[in-house]
Parts: C-alpha cells; structure tokens; sequence
C-alpha cells in the first residue's frame, strides 16, 4: 500500500501548480484548469484519507466537488464565451474593469 | 317722649356704607354702557336729560344713603367699621377693603354727596349749553360718567377705614380731576392750554402724593400696619420712643396736604384748574376734593397732636397761604381765578384751623366753604353762561353787530373777564340775588354761615396760647388770617362791584339773560345753606362740635369771643365799604375820562408796582419755571440727548455693543470658521483623499493580484491557525 506521505507530496504539488498557474497564467482558459487542478489535488487527499480512516464520508464529498466543478466550469466557460464575445480576447489582464 | 323714644331706639343703618361708593359707580356704569344708544333710541336733548338724571339721581342716592348713616350716628354715635373683604394679606400686614363709619367721615359724605348731587343737577342744564358753544354735544355723557366716578372716589376717600384705601381714594380724585380739567382737552391756548392745565393739576398732584405714599410707608414699617385704628393706638408709645418717626409721618402727610388742598407750595395747579367746565371748579377745586387734605389731617388728629412742631408747620403753612392767596385775589381779572385764589385762601384758613388742633372749626370751615364756594362758582358759571349768550345774540344781531366791531368785542372775547361785565344785577336778578348771599358768606358778614365758621377759627386762633421753637405761632396765624379776612371781604366786594353793579361794559354784558330753573335752582338751595348753615354750629351750642366729638376726643370747644367776631366784622365791613368807595365811586368818576388814561383798575395807580406783583401771582408760576421746572427739563434733556442718546445709544449700542460684535463676528468667521473649522474639514477631505488615491494604486484591476491577495490571505489564516 501506499503510504500516505507520498500523496501528501504528490496533492501539494498539484495545488501548488494549479496555484501558480491560476496567479501567473493570462489565458482564462488555463486558469481554469488551474483551477480544476487545485480541486483535484484537494479531492486527492479526501480520497487518501478516506481510503486511510477507510471511512466513505471522504469518498461522497469528493463526488459533490465534482458535481459543483462541473457546474462552475458550465457558468465559467459560459462567461468566457460572453467575455470573447465582447472583447475578442480572453486574456485576464485586459478584463480590468474593476480598477479603482 | 316717643319721638325720643323712636330716635333712641332707632335702626341702624351701617351695613349700607357700601352703597356711597356702589351706587355713583352703578350710576356711571348705566350711562358708560347706554349712553351712546340713548340718543338714538330717545332723540338728543331727551338723551342728555336722560344722561343728567340717571347721574344726579346716583349721587342723590348716595346722599340718601348718607343721610341714613347720619341718622343712625345719632342713635349709635360711636360709629361702626364695615369690613367688605380682604384686600392685602401678606403675613402679619393685612389690609381690609372696609368702611369707617363715624361722625367725621359721615359729615365729608353728607357734603361731598349733598353738594355734589346739586351741582350734578345744575350740570344738565350747564351742561347742555357748554358741549353746544365748545361744539361737542356727545361729550356731555362723559362729563357726567367722570363726575360720578368722582363722588365715587371722594366716598373711597372719606369711608376708608385705613391709609392706603384712603390713598385709593386719595389718587381716585386726583385722576377725576385731571379728566375733568382737561375736559376740553383740545380747547384752549394753542389747542392745547387746557391739556397743560390738566397736566400740571395731575403732576403737581404727584409730588404732594409722593410725600403721602412716603408717609404711608414709615407708617407701615413703625406700626406694621396702616389701619386708623392701630395707627392711633400705637402712636403714643412710639412718639414716646422715637418721635422723629412722627414728625416724618406727620411733615410728609403735609406734603400731601400741600398738593391736594393747594397750599404753598403746591397751590400753583389749582388756579390753572379752572380751565375745566365751572360745575367741575365748583365740585372738585373748590367744595370737595380740595378739602381732602383738611379731612386727612383732621383725621389724622391723634398723630398731629403729639408732634406740636408739626402742628405749627401746618398751622403757618395754612395761614400764609390764606394771606398770599388773599393778596393774590385782589388783583385776578378772571371771575373764575378770583374764586380760585379765593379757594385757596379759605383752604389756608382750614388748614391753619386744623393745624392749631381746631379740628372741629377746620372741619366746619370746610363744609361752610362747601356750601358758599359752591354758591360762588355755579354763580360766577351762571354768569359766564348769561355773559356768553348775551355775545352770541349781539353777533347775531345785525344792528349789535356793527356796534361790536366798533367797539372792538367781536374778536377774541373773553366772557369770563369781569372788565367785560358790569350791571348784571338787572338782567340776571336770581343769580345777583344767589351771588350776593355767597360772596356775603365768604367776606364773613354775621349770621352767613362763612362768619359763623370763620369767626371760630379767629377766635381758636386768639385763645390758643401755642408756643413753638419761642414763638406764639397762633397769635401770628390770628394775625395773618385777620388780614387775610379783611383781604377776602376786599377783593369778594370788588368782584360783586365789577360783575353786578355799575353800567355795562360790553353788549355781552348788557343783554345777557338769566338762566333756566334748572340752573338755578341748585343755586337758590344752596345759598339757604349759606345762609341758614350758621345754625350748624352756633356759638355756646356747638352741635355740630359735639357731633365731631364722638370721633375726635378730647375736642377743644371753641369759645366765642365777642370781641374778635367784632373785629372780624368790622374789618370785613369796612373792607366792603372800601371796595365799594374804590370800585364804584373812584370806578364811575373816572369813566369819563379817555380810554388810554382810564386804569382798568382803580386800584391800578394806588398800588402801583405792588398791584403788578398781585397781578402777576408773584411771578410764582415763572419762579417754579426758573427755579425747578427749566433745570429739570434741562437736565431731562440733558439725559436724553448726551446720556440715553449720545452715550447709551450712540456710543454704548452702536459702537460698542454692535460696531464690537460686528468686529468680533469677522473675526469670527473669518478667523475661527474659516481657518480653524473650514480648515479641519478641508483638512480631512483632503487626507482622506490622498490616502484614498494611495490605496487605489493597490486596485489594479488584475485578477491574478486579487487572487493572490486572496491567496496570501489564506496562507495567512493558515499559518496563524497552525502555529497557534
């Protein structure tokens, strides 16, 4: 079996990258699946110690991640087609209204 | 028997002494509130008849009245207090709205109603003709409303059970005789000289009132208490321990007496008084209110007798005045400024009387006086009423007309000057008759009531053996008012003489005409009590001293001397003689010569420089303007214009007060708002602002910065919940 450490290491690489990637990346397709990354790296780690403890309740939450990942990305793909649609581009640094 | 019976058991009355206030008042209220309406509803002449007997049958009622109390006195001579209701109640002071019914306020009411509800009724018909020649016939209503709130406020005056309803009282009259001095308030000199008359009655007035009010406050505070009753009974010990406060008391109520009853030297208004319609003079300046002073000091006996210093003052004040208004009267053009010096001299011989202590022949003075003064004033009004018709029926008549303005009369006439009468006695026969029992009575002639009194003054004055500071004041006050006896039979006979006798002078005087029955008739009433009055007070009876004496004890009986009744008669005998060789026989022989060397007064070249100062009052009028009333208006002024004005409004207001806050509020808002609260407000906003535009920079609109401030964050959270 696989002890637990190493998919510790293996969850905290992934979010790490997922994190740089959501802070350094400009396309908003790619932070997206930075995104999507982080997620997976945390459902990991719910499936690891669920599987350790060997108690469901880790296995259940990491199906309701997905769910609401797959609905996010439904609404976020939505706004970046609606985004393109106005601005021709999806690169964030552009998408600046926000600015004080 | 019975009848004595009937007197000795008879009722009493006292409970009714409200009523001689109430009913005057009632009176006056009944005409204040439908006289205006009655002449609608009964036409005018009726109105004003209508007017005249509700306001004479209210001061007759109030006689009535009066008479009952009389007659219950004589059954109960001790009198009673009737208390109406509380007035004051301030701790242990306590001042009661009550009556004082005994002989003495009595006898006032009796003379004050009496006289006054006949010159009420010679008023409707005096009074008809004068709203008619001053052209204001709706006025008459307001002559009589003033004339009973008048016997109305005399019966406060008299009743009062205590000083300061007295006071009431005491002001009550002075205000009457203000209104009715200045009755034709937009008449004379200038339009306003009968406004200035009044004035001057009113605030002369005030000064003696003042000396009065003043009195009435060291009673308060020596006694604790105002009332006649306590003022008496504790007057003795505190004359024994402090008798200043007396003499205070007693100089300062003389300062009163001065002022009401017209005595140096507060007699100036007086004279002036006579601007006011003649039933008023005759009423109020010379019967009743004048006497007010005489009623206070008498009343007042117990206080007089134990201070003699006072009573020497007011003696002399009495007697000097008599003389120096007497000197005064001889020289007077006017008929009725004659009678008003004439009035002040008779008043000095009251006073005198009341201040040797003769309170009973004072107070028998007082009401002969009444009676012929009164005589004398309606009778000189009668006169200047047949004087006025007689001008208006020559101006009326083209004939009489043309003989005016040769004789220069229709302008500026004076129908009140006795050089533009002269044989009166033939058109006006009842006045002549009336006039000559009164001005009989004033000169003093026996049995008229005026020598009667007068002569018991003489004689008081003769026996009173008073020294005072080393002088015997009452031989000098028998001195002074001998002569001021023999003056007043002068100057009475020159005015008979002028007014009565001799040719006419003017048209005006020779077809004057004699007035109606209701003009006259008073004046036949009251010349029987001028005539009969005698029988008041006949030497060695004495009854109306006796009367007196239930409410003055120890009353001095004044014995008649035969031999100062035969030197006062005597004197006012030759007096008469004398006026009449001077202002008949000197009079009628230099009627030939030419106008511009014909004195207008025989007297006039006899006396010379002497005559003038007579004539002049001895400039007294322009002395007070000197002395006090040109000092004062200049220091008034000088109070307007320098200290109210320059100072406290020019100087004070405008530039201290409003130029400095005008200043301080620049400063203000120029320093304080602007700098410091303007200042701290900008001063925020604009740090505000600047701190805003620095934390701006940190909004970059990059969603990799918000997310990695979400980021850190998060670390943050974490790193402080694990190592916690």
């Amino acid at each position: 079996m696989v002890p637990i450490e190493y998919y510790l290491g293996l969850s905290a690489v992934l979010f790490t990258l997922g994190a740089l990637g959501v802070l350094i990346r400009r396309n908003a397709i790619i932070i997206f699946m930075s995104i999507e990354l982080m997620l997976n790296s945390a459902n990991l780690l719910f499936v690891a110690f669920a599987r350790l403890y060997e108690s469901m309740s880790g296995q259940i939450f990491v199906f309701f991640v997905m769910a609401v990942a797959a609905a996010e990305v439904a609404v976020g793909l939505a706004l970046i087609v609606a985004i393109f649609r106005t601005k021709q581009s999806i690169d964030v640094d552009e998408i600046n209204m926000l600015k004080g | 028997m019975l009848l004595s019976e009937a007197i000795s058991s008879g009722p009493e009355f006292f409970s009714l002494v409200p009523l001689v206030v109430f009913i005057p008042v009632v009176g006056l209220l009944i005409n204040m509130l439908i006289g205006d309406r009655l002449y609608i509803w009964v036409g005018d002449r009726m109105a004003e008849k209508l007017i005249g007997i509700i306001a004479s049958t209210a001061a007759g009622l109030a006689f009535l009245v009066a008479v009952l109390l009389g007659i219950s006195l004589i059954n109960h001579p001790q009198g009673d207090v009737i208390v109406l209701l509380d007035w004051i109640s301030a701790g242990s002071f306590k001042v009661n709205w009550a009556f004082q019914v005994d002989t003495l306020s009595v006898t006032m009411m009796l003379t004050v109603a009496g006289v006054g509800t006949l010159i009420h009724i010679y008023s409707i018909g005096y009074m008809h003709e004068d709203v008619q020649h001053n052209g204001d016939p709706k006025r008459y209503k307001r002559f009589f409303i003033f004339m009973n709130l008048f016997i109305a406020s005399m019966m406060v005056l008299v009743s009062a059970d205590n000083y300061l309803m007295l006071f009431v009282g005491w002001e009550g009259v002075g205000l009457c005789s203000y209104l009715l001095i200045g009755f034709w308030y937009e008449k004379g000199k200038e339009g306003i000289g009968n406004s200035i008359a009044a004035k001057k009655a009113f605030i002369t007035n005030r000064i003696g009132d003042f000396g009065m009010l003043l009195a009435i406050f060291i009673m308060f505070i020596a006694f604790g208490s105002v009332n006649f009753t306590d003022v008496f009974e504790q007057a003795p010990a505190v004359a024994a321990a402090t008798p200043a406060i007396l003499i205070a008391i007693t100089i300062l109520m003389l300062i009163g007496v001065t002022g009401k009853s017209a005595q140096i030297p507060l007699f100036v208004w007086l004279p002036d008084a006579m601007a006011g319609p003649t039933p008023v003079s005759a009423l109020i300046h010379a019967a009743t209110m004048v006497t007010a002073g005489v009623y206070l000091v008498t009343r007042s006996y117990v206080l007089y007798d134990l201070v003699p210093e006072a009573q020497a003052i007011v003696a002399l004040v009495g007697a000097v005045t008599a003389l120096f208004a007497a000197t005064i009267a001889t020289a007077q053009f006017d008929i009725k400024k004659i009678l008003a010096y004439s009035t002040i001299s008779q008043l000095g011989f009251m006073v005198a009387a009341v201040g040797m202590g003769a309170y009973a022949a004072g107070m028998y003075h007082l009401v002969a006086h009444a009676f012929f003064k009164a005589l004398l004033f309606l009778g000189a009004g009668s006169v200047i009423l047949g004087v006025e018709y007689g001008h208006h029926h020559a101006e009326h008549d083209e004939r009489l007309k043309r003989e005016l303005k040769k004789r220069r009369e229709d302008k500026d006439f004076d129908p009140q000057d006795i050089r533009n009468m002269g044989g009166i006695r033939k058109t006006m026969k009842t006045t002549f008759w009336v006039y000559l029992i009164g001005a009989l009575a004033l000169a003093g002639i026996p049995p008229l009531v005026g020598f009667v009194s007068k002569d018991e003054i003489l004689a008081e004055a003769d026996n009173f053996n008073k020294t005072i500071f080393g002088i015997p004041f009452t031989d000098v006050v028998y001195i002074l008012l001998t002569i001021a006896a023999f003056l007043t039979a002068f100057y009475i006979g020159r005015q008979l003489l002028y007014v009565f006798f001799g040719k006419s002078r003017t048209l005006a005087a020779e077809y004057s005409k004699e007035n109606p029955l209701i003009v006259t008739i008073p004046l036949m009433i009251l010349a029987f009590l001028s005539l009969m009055g005698g029988g008041l007070n006949l030497p060695r009876i004495h009854s109306f001293t006796h009367w007196l004496e239930h409410t003055l004890h120890h009353l001095h009986i004044g014995e008649f001397d035969i031999q100062v009744a035969l030197i006062s008669t005597a004197l006012a005998l030759i007096a008469l003689t004398l006026a009449y060789f001077i202002y008949y026989r000197r009079y009628n022989a230099q009627r030939d010569l030419p106008t511009a060397e014909r004195p207008d007064d025989p007297m006039r070249p006899i006396l010379g420089p002497i005559f003038k100062v007579f004539e002049n009052k001895y400039w007294v009028d322009e002395i007070y303007w000197t002395i006090f009333i040109n000092p004062y208006v200049s220091l008034s002024k000088f109070l307007a214009d320098v200290i109210d004005w320059r100072f406290w409004h020019d100087w004070f207001h405008d530039v201290l007060i409003v130029r400095g806050y005008n200043r301080f509020t620049t400063w203000l808002s120029t320093m304080f708002d602007l700098k410091v609260i303007d200042g701290f407000a900008n001063w925020l906003a604009i740090t505000t602002e600047r701190f805003a535009a620095w934390l701006r920079r940190t909004e970059t609109g990059y969603v990799r910065n918000y997310a990695l401030s979400v980021f850190l964050g998060l670390v943050i959270i974490l790193v402080y919940l694990l190592l916690r």
